[in-house]
């Protein structure tokens, strides 16, 4: 029982401490360091799903650091929404961590395995501590642990221009930390606290001043970088794309989540709902703005040649959902946003673990490789047609749930047109993922009688990435089905988010 | 190198006076400025000074990267145990003050604070002395 109450900071300090643990053991066998990377996500994934059943059933979970109270002490918070977010990235921490075992040795030069995994760690733990810290400069300390080692993770790969992506992801995620680390300045001076609850507090009193408002400004533009927003996009498609695949996987869903929540929380939590409605009215310019992200990051998507690079650029587009509910800041259109994260975790995992299959298995992710690759792989590829479908939103998976209540937000504010173009945001999806369908399974290579694929001698991959792979194919239209557990979770989340709970 | 007897004799000099006033940081941590970041810094300097003079293979030879790699280890376990220890007495991470009472030693809470910095300051100079090393290292021998 006592240990339950300690849970929060065992979450990080002993996942730290098996951090150490694979760099001293990795000088002595390298082969030991998977299971330990192995066991501590199980253990986090474990605890996670501890504390949100702890928070369903008890309420917010509030942990002080040292015994000091908030004020001074640094403090954990796990409530509805970051019991959520912890549980959905753990859990896609654990299907990557699965995948990657196969997928690294192909793709990551043996010396580097040993800083891969300590690195990999590190993303995680620096993820994890994002989401249950509840001050804002832990926030910023976590976000730098994790942005540091995603730098590196992306160059550990064999491809020689990765040091480019990783490079140019460096830069731009600097200037966004030092966008971020200036905001959280600016907020400490007028108000005299770093604690997210007592900001939330202390800050109404201060709404006029232009050095809020410069916070608030500095916090979007550093984390609209981190999450990859539209016209601050940039760094993503090379570093999804050049990175290597298991890292892709567990990039593009685990830390743009974290990102993003990272965002909804300064919004939300640290800036209330009336300061962004009304004292800084944003919403409406979030609102143009994420539409236009999900048109041009789809159509981006369809010019593409490279299927990483493709579905890096579908994710520009699904953040736009997700910011649409931002703009939207209604319950239901929250609702939806939330569900997103979790569904557009959930199948863009499926997705790039599907592209680094291929990878895997025929060395190119060129979308005119790959013709009749279906025949070959018809698991990874009946995989990819799940997750796609419900990337598109067709009815029972739970891509269609959360832009049903996208839209619903949508039309219960007025937003006609709005709920318009995120319609025909999922029309584009329709032919971008129909592009890959075609050229897999149409697209047949008995016919063609030029240039066979000489990598492909009709063999799936190991089992153990395919079951990730298909088990997160699944669990989209399973999730789609049983909307009403997440739906329990994402409720008062959304409900929390909004000042209501 | 190219030999200087200045730069030489004043860093075998100055050295000693470096680390004692590391450690001085260090400990001083827990009752005012100071503490294990900055110590450390100030240790590691030390080494910094030493790679200078000495150049990098004469240092390396006294602690390779395998002891600094264990360094940073020890440095950091310290730090966590002591946190951990005082969840045995039922207190939060780092609540020390809990250890205290129950043990009734006085003064315990800023011997342990004590502890705690000396394990910032073994890491953060180990790892400041990794970065030097990494960064003057042509490639070569590396252990």
């Amino acid at each position: 029982m006592m240990l339950l109450d300690q849970l929060p900071i065992l979450l990080v300090i002993l996942s730290m401490l098996a951090t150490l643990l694979v760099l001293g053991a990795g000088w002595y066998n390298r082969s030991v360091c998977y299971g330990i990377v192995l066991l501590t996500i199980i253990f986090q994934f474990v605890v996670s799903v501890l504390l949100l059943t702890r928070v369903m059933n008890e309420g917010t979970v509030r942990y002080y650091v040292g015994g000091w109270l908030p004020p001074l002490g640094i403090e954990l918070v796990i409530d509805s929404f970051s019991g959520f977010i912890l549980v959905t990235i753990m859990f896609l921490a654990l299907a990557s961590v699965i995948y990657l075992k196969k997928s690294i040795e192909k793709e990551v030069p043996y010396e580097k395995t040993v800083s891969f995994y300590v690195l990999l760690q590190l993303l995680i733990i620096g993820l994890i501590g994002m989401t249950i810290t509840g001050d804002i400069f832990n926030l910023y300390v976590f976000l730098e642990i994790s942005s540091i080692a995603a730098y590196a993770l992306i160059a550990t790969s064999r491809r020689s221009y990765s040091y480019v992506a990783a490079f140019n992801y460096l830069v731009l995620g600097s200037i966004a930390a030092g966008f971020i680390l200036l905001g959280i300045g600016n907020l400490y001076v007028t108000t005299g606290t770093l604690n997210m609850a007592e900001l939330a507090v202390l800050l109404p009193a201060s709404y006029e001043l232009s050095t809020v408002h410069a916070a608030f400004l500095f916090m979007i533009i550093g984390f609209s970088i981190k999450a990859a927003f539209f016209p601050l996009h940039l760094w993503l498609p090379d570093a999804y794309t050049e990175a290597p695949s298991a890292v892709t996987v567990l990039i593009s869903t685990v830390m743009a989540k974290v990102s993003i929540y990272a965002l909804f929380r300064m919004l939300f939590s640290v800036f209330t709902p009336s300061y962004i409605i009304e004292s800084f009215p944003i919403t409406d310019f979030i609102l143009i703005v994420s539409t236009i992200a999900i048109i041009a990051g789809a159509v981006l998507a369809i010019a593409q040649t490279d299927l990483k690079r493709l579905l890096a650029y579908s994710s520009v587009s699904q953040v736009g959902y997700i910011m649409f509910a931002l703009g939207v800041a209604n319950l239901i259109a929250l609702e939806g946003g939330l569900l997103h994260i979790l569904g557009h975790a959930v199948m863009k995992g499926c997705l790039f673990m599907v592209a680094g299959a291929i990878i895997y298995q025929a060395g190119t992710s060129r979308l005119s490789d790959m013709k009749g690759i279906a025949t070959r792989m018809p698991i990874s590829c009946a995989a990819f047609a799940l997750a796609g479908a419900s990337m598109i939103g067709i009815p029972p998976t739970i891509g269609f749930m959360s832009k049903y209540y996208l839209v619903l937000g949508a039309l219960d504010a007025g937003l006609w047109l709005y709920a318009a173009i995120l319609l025909a945001g999922s029309l584009l999806a329709v032919v971008y993922i129909w592009r890959f369908i075609e050229i897999a399974y149409f697209a047949g290579g008995d016919h063609g009688d030029h240039a066979p694929q000489p990598a492909f001698l009709g063999r799936e991959v190991p089992v153990s990435m395919l079951a990730p792979m298909v088990s997160l194919a699944l669990l989209c239209l399973f999730l789609g089905i049983c909307i009403e557990p997440v739906m329990g979770i994402v409720g008062p989340a959304a409900a929390l988010l909004l000042g209501g709970a | 190198m190219r030999e200087n007897v200045v730069i030489r004799t004043v860093t075998r000099l100055m050295v000693p006076f470096i680390q004692v006033f590391g450690l001085y940081v260090i400990v001083h941590g827990a009752s005012g400025a100071g503490g294990g970041f900055q110590g450390g810094v100030a240790f590691a300097a030390a080494f910094i000074l030493m790679v200078i003079a000495f150049g990098l293979p004469d240092v390396r030879a006294r602690f390779g990267n395998r002891g600094i790699m264990y360094a940073s280890i020890i440095g950091i376990c310290i730090y966590a145990a002591i946190g951990l220890l005082s969840l045995l007495y039922a207190g939060n991470f780092l609540e020390l003050a809990v250890i205290e009472e129950a043990s009734g030693i006085p003064h315990l809470h800023g011997i342990l604070i004590d502890i705690v910095e000396a394990g910032i300051g073994i890491t953060v100079m180990a790892v400041m002395i990794s970065i030097v090393y990494y960064m003057t290292d042509t490639g070569g021998d590396s252990s």
